[in-house]
């Protein structure tokens, strides 16, 4: 398909460009493929570059033959495009909304989209599970890499290689994997160095009405407790979700079949709930009565700080178990996909200093998100100003870094990134011109033949003249256990995302070296 | 002393307030202290509270381990004491309820604290805020304003200062007959002068205006302050009340301005509610924040019902208001409330504050809080309880200033040469008695008390600790560049002031400052600043070039920069001297320091942060789960984790 049909005016002069907290930009605009570009023609003002991709969606006005079009992004920036002439409006406006809501991945920018820095280092080959193995070897020899899903057909949503107790063979995994929802059944997530317990993910057990059990499962994860040791399963599921699930075909580890294992239910929102609640605070921030009231009764309603606060409680029980009791711990939810990663990533960050250094965050993100099949594309497809009704999108990703910024605003001398990597990893997870958070799992990202045909943002932002502004000036390597508070009133509300406030220069700036 | 039965009392447990953490100590009662001394002998913190802090001392019923002791402090500190025999806890209690009502001026901490200064000094101290000099750096006595002496003797008016500021229009006569027709004789004045407008603002309490009652002298008196403004045809009349209230205040002969009776005046409610509203707020608000375990929606509930930052977005939207009127219109604003001593200050002060960056320096706010609430006679004495009090006036007005102060750090925080802890150090004093400053109701009462003579000034102390309440990140340019703040009004911009509400909650604070860690390096840049600048005069003094210069390695012998003592918070660096304010030197990260046995010293260690305070739930709950055999709770420890 050429692009060029679906852009029915692709320039218009005397456009002029308003965004919050900047002064306005007239100039010439123009339509491409992929992005949306506004440009002055003039030295040393800020062109603006727009992927449609980030485009949620746009709305359309008319006073008199001005035709004004508001472009409500992914990345919850709105800004507003006044255009002379009804219809080069009505023009643009249909083109946006073709270009931006194309479904085919393979039309995606990633594509098209070819670097002007010379890629040193090669974002793609920077995690491999190999790797992050030969660190576990040093540490320990209890665990083997299995290749029991090279082909994807144990879990199509898991890589090809695992990390699963040595004394556990691929047989046992495959019965293991069809007791678990999607054939996600236990892995290794977290090793704690310094008392050796670990942690491992899943999804949940498909116990169903009648209590079906499997004593492979039973015997995978018993492998990974030292003798009279016993361990934690943290649901994070409410029991009463989890007795829910039961009915269609899921459940919970009954205490009979896992006597050394204690259960430990949390309230973490399924991602439905999450979407709604996201899309409940970005209206709340919007609304400009400037009633105290009717903003904190709006903010309470979207329960945001409320899942932010479970999210992190839950991470901090399982990091508590590992370092405080000394136990072991299996994390799951419903498919394993969401709100176990949600917790998997935040214990390591509090419990491995590693993971507070860019590096060691990227390969967090790679080993616990990307790898670990968090479906990327599906809960980043629409933002909170989608008017299209919610399939499967949600915010898992970004209450995640609101987490981690939660810890960072605690322990602002404990990371080596800064707030605006944060920023930047919630940009290009919902529209990007890297490969990186395209497809849904490994397996499909092989099939698009990303590795070749992309560029990972790796490979972008490790290069020195990046990294330089996602750098904390304050930080100071330090080996603890990090355990931030989590009284509502230590929990603030992350602003910089919700566009509340004027952006950082230096963002700004990135805005445009991005393009 | 005669009042203390029991000075000492050992094996006192103290309970921490959000956790099921509890340490063991020993409890001396002095003449000025209530002192909690743990006994750990590594880590023994101090706790220090002064009697006039207190704010009520509640003895709970016996419980097997001892009498609990609930103790609240007006700086919101709570503790939580048990005290194994319940005799004991009774001499304490009954001590304290004596101590913490003081009779009589002479009881309070300002009359026996002595900070070893001679008199030269002490006087000095008192001279540091000098009020006309303030007047005339706004540009005043000038052609339209003069210094009236009409309150020389405190005739015209008890509660104003003896220098007042007037319109060159306003004569005596019309002066003493407005005072007339103005609740307890509080005539318009004026407060602040904004040069560049030639535009006044000016306070006075409510007219006796009753349905229908005018005084010309009144309606001369607005006149003057409008004439005296050519920029503007009218002035604004700020009523800072609910419409309600100031209606209500008619039917007993008071009220306020009739747009009819007086010309060119534009009158306006601006809807901040009155003392005893604000009480119940806060309370509701200490209510909320202090309960355990404390859900993310009953908070944000809990913050919705108290009104709390309503209250606080009123008075700043009122002060923007004002700040607005002055500034981008030229005119003139009189603003008034019932008494004018407590909405109307917090509005001048703060409206001054949005006008002049030089109010934004530490000696700025000092000489605002002098005028708009000291000299002006809010009533400090009543309103922070300092002598045997009413309940009834008992009231968070200076807090609420103090706290929309803070509200602006936050949102420009380039543009204070002060950080929170400044303000939050005010608020202590204002309540500790310790200092003269604020100790009685008006001016004319502290002259009587011989303040001057008898007790020191917290302005010079404050001076002299002035590094530990810098602002890093000030920026004198940035005030420059921008003279008149205009802060937004989203309501989302106003927050809960958690060092403030929560300042001794250490649990809850962040565990690591970037305020105390760029100070630090400040520090430490400044002082290798000047070993450079020492080595350079040695090599000049073996007359080596300078230039060009070479990476020199430094001298071995030179230690690294001093870190900062305790990362915690972002509370100042403390002088040691002064251990009575500053108390308590709690030490926590006990258990992030076995967590890094390589660092040396625990200087590094994440103070405060630990598992078991957080109480991050279920881990927390006792036993017993047997049922409920769904969620499985467990007792926190390893030593009962046999299954």
């Amino acid at each position: 398909m050429e692009f060029a049909e679906l852009i029915k005016t692709p320039r218009v002069d005397g456009v002029v460009l308003h965004r919050p907290f900047m002064p306005t930009v007239e100039g010439t605009l123009c339509l491409t493929g992929h992005h949306l570009i506004l440009s002055s023609r003039q030295d040393n003002t800020e062109e603006l570059w727009l992927l449609h991709a980030n485009i949620d969606s746009i709305e359309k006005r008319f006073v008199g033959s001005l035709g004004t079009i508001i472009v409500k992004c992914k990345d919850l920036r709105v800004i507003q495009l006044d255009i002379p002439g009804m219809e080069e409006c009505l023009n643009i406006a249909s083109s946006i909304e073709a270009l931006s809501t194309l479904d085919s991945v393979s039309l995606m920018y990633p594509f098209f989209y070819r670097p002007l820095f010379e890629v040193i280092e090669d974002g793609w080959q920077l995690f491999v599970p190999e790797e992050a193995f030969k660190d576990l070897e040093s540490m320990t020899d209890e665990w083997r890499l299995s290749e029991v899903n090279k082909d994807f057909s144990v879990c199509p949503s898991y890589p090809s290689l695992l990390t699963v107790p040595k004394d556990i063979d691929d047989e046992s995994l495959c019965k293991a994997a069809s007791f678990r929802h999607g054939g996600r059944f236990p892995v290794l997530s977290y090793y704690h160095k310094k008392n050796g317990m670990v942690m491992m993910r899943a999804a949940q057990p498909l116990t169903g009405t009648n209590g079906r059990r499997c004593k492979e499962d039973e015997k995978l994860i018993n492998a990974t407790l030292c003798a009279g040791k016993r361990g934690y399963i943290i649901d994070t599921r409410t029991i009463a979700v989890a007795q829910q699930a039961k009915a269609r075909g899921g459940g919970f580890e009954q205490e009979a079949n896992y006597a050394q294992w204690r259960r430990i239910h949390k309230a973490i929102e399924r991602s439905n709930v999450l979407q709604e609640g996201l899309i409940k605070l970005v209206e709340a921030c919007n609304d400009q009565s400037h009633s105290m009231d009717r903003w904190l009764s709006k903010l309470e309603a979207s329960n945001w700080q409320s899942n932010v606060k479970e999210i992190l409680t839950t991470a901090c029980l399982a990091a508590q178990c590992i370092d405080r009791e000394g136990a072991s711990v299996l994390v799951h939810g419903t498919e394993g996909t969401d709100s176990t990663l949600q917790v998997t990533s935040l214990a390591q960050i509090i419990l491995d200093p590693a993971c507070r250094t860019i590096r060691g965050f990227e390969a967090l993100i790679e080993r616990e998100w990307l790898q670990a099949g968090h479906p990327f594309q599906q809960r980043c497809a629409q933002s909170a100003y989608s008017n299209g009704k919610p399939r499967s999108e949600a915010p898992v990703f970004l209450l995640f870094l609101d987490c981690v910024w939660q810890i960072l605003r605690q322990f602002p001398c404990s990371f080596q990134f800064n707030e605006n990597f944060l920023i930047m990893l919630f940009e290009h997870a919902y529209a990007s011109q890297f490969g990186t958070f395209l497809g849904n799992s490994v397996a499909e990202r092989l099939k698009l033949l990303l590795s070749q045909k992309t560029v990972s943002l790796w490979s972008w932002v490790n290069r020195p003249q990046e990294l330089e502004r996602f750098l904390n000036p304050l930080y100071e390597p330090n080996n603890l256990v990090i355990w931030p508070s989590v009284a509502p009133q230590s929990l603030l509300l992350w602003e910089v995302p919700l566009q509340m406030h004027e952006m950082p220069k230096e963002h700004m700036d990135c805005e445009i070296s991005m393009c | 002393m005669e009042h203390i039965r029991t000075p000492k009392v050992e094996q006192v447990k103290l309970l921490d307030r959000f956790s099921n953490k509890s340490v063991t100590g020993t409890l001396h009662l002095t003449a000025t202290h209530l002192i909690f001394v743990e006994s750990n002998s590594t880590s023994a913190q101090e706790i220090w509270i002064l009697h006039h802090h207190i704010a009520s001392v509640e003895k709970l019923s016996l419980k097997t381990n001892g009498c609990p002791l609930l103790i609240q402090c007006r700086n919101f500190r709570l503790v939580h004491f048990v005290i194994p025999r319940e005799r004991d806890c009774h001499d304490i209690y009954s001590s304290l309820l004596r101590l913490l009502r003081p009779v009589s001026y002479d009881e309070l901490y300002a009359f026996s604290y002595n900070p070893k200064q001679n008199d030269q000094q002490r006087e000095e101290g008192w001279q540091l805020i000098d009020l006309a000099a303030e007047f005339e750096r706004m540009g005043v006595p000038c052609d339209q304003w003069q210094l009236t002496d009409v309150n020389r003797e405190y005739k015209v008016c008890k509660t104003y200062p003896r220098d007042l500021y007037v319109p060159i229009m306003a004569s005596k006569p019309i002066i003493v007959g407005s005072s007339k027709f103005r609740s307890k004789g509080r005539f318009p004045v004026l407060t602040y002068f904004y040069q560049e407008k030639k535009a006044a603002v000016c306070r006075c309490s409510q007219p006796l205006s009753g349905f229908s009652a005018r005084c010309l002298e009144d309606e001369h008196m607005l006149q003057a302050i409008s004439k005296a403004n050519h920029n503007s045809r009218y002035i604004y009349v700020m009523d800072t009340r609910p419409k309600l209230n100031a209606l209500a205040n008619r039917a007993a002969g008071k009220g306020y301005e009739n747009e009819d009776n007086y010309s060119n005046i534009r009158f306006q409610f601006v809807g901040i509610e009155n003392i005893h509203v604000m009480r119940g707020s806060l309370q509701k608000l200490l209510e909320v924040v202090g309960t355990r375990s404390l859900s993310m929606t009953d908070y944000l509930v809990g913050l919705e019902n108290s009104g709390w930052l309503r209250h606080i977005k009123a008075i700043m939207d009122a002060a923007i208001f004002l700040a607005k009127a002055v500034t981008v219109e030229g005119a003139s604003v009189l603003v008034h409330c019932s008494d004018g001593w407590d909405r109307t200050a917090q509005v001048c002060a703060l409206g001054s504050l949005l006008m002049d960056p030089y109010y934004r320096t530490i000696k700025g706010f000092m000489v605002l809080i002098e005028k708009d609430w000291i000299s002006f006679g809010h009533k400090f004495a009543d309103r922070c309880d300092q002598l045997d009090p009413d309940p009834k006036e008992v009231s968070p007005i200076f807090t609420q200033f103090l706290e929309c102060v803070w509200q602006l750090t936050e949102q420009f925080p380039q543009a204070f040469e002060f950080s929170e802890w400044f303000l939050i150090q005010i608020h202590e004093h204002v309540h500790s008695c310790q200092f003269g400053n604020f100790l009685g109701n008006s001016q004319r009462q502290r002259e009587d008390l011989q303040l001057k003579e008898r007790t020191y000034s917290l302005w010079a102390h404050l001076l002299s600790e002035k590094q530990n309440y810098l602002n890093p990140v000030y920026s004198p340019s940035f005030a420059e560049s921008h003279p008149v703040l205009e802060p937004s009004t989203q309501a989302y911009h106003f927050k809960f002031w958690r060092n403030m509400y929560h300042q001794y909650d250490r649990s809850m604070h962040p565990r690591q400052s970037i305020l105390k860690h760029v100070l630090t390096l400040k520090d430490s840049n400044r002082e290798l600043e000047g070993t450079v600048q020492a080595l350079k005069t040695k090599l000049q003094k073996f007359s080596v070039s300078t230039s060009p210069l070479k990476p020199q390695t430094p001298p071995r012998e030179r230690s690294l920069p001093p870190r900062p003592q305790s990362l915690i918070l972002g509370a100042p660096l403390l002088s040691r001297k002064e251990v009575q304010q500053e108390e308590d030197e709690e030490v926590f990260g006990e258990e992030a320091m076995e967590d890094a046995p390589a660092i040396t010293g625990g200087e590094r260690t994440v103070e405060g942060s630990s598992a078991t305070e957080n109480g991050y739930g279920e881990l927390m709950g006792s036993f017993g789960s047997k049922n409920e055999p769904g969620a499985v709770t467990l007792e926190f420890g390893v030593a009962r984790m046999t299954c």
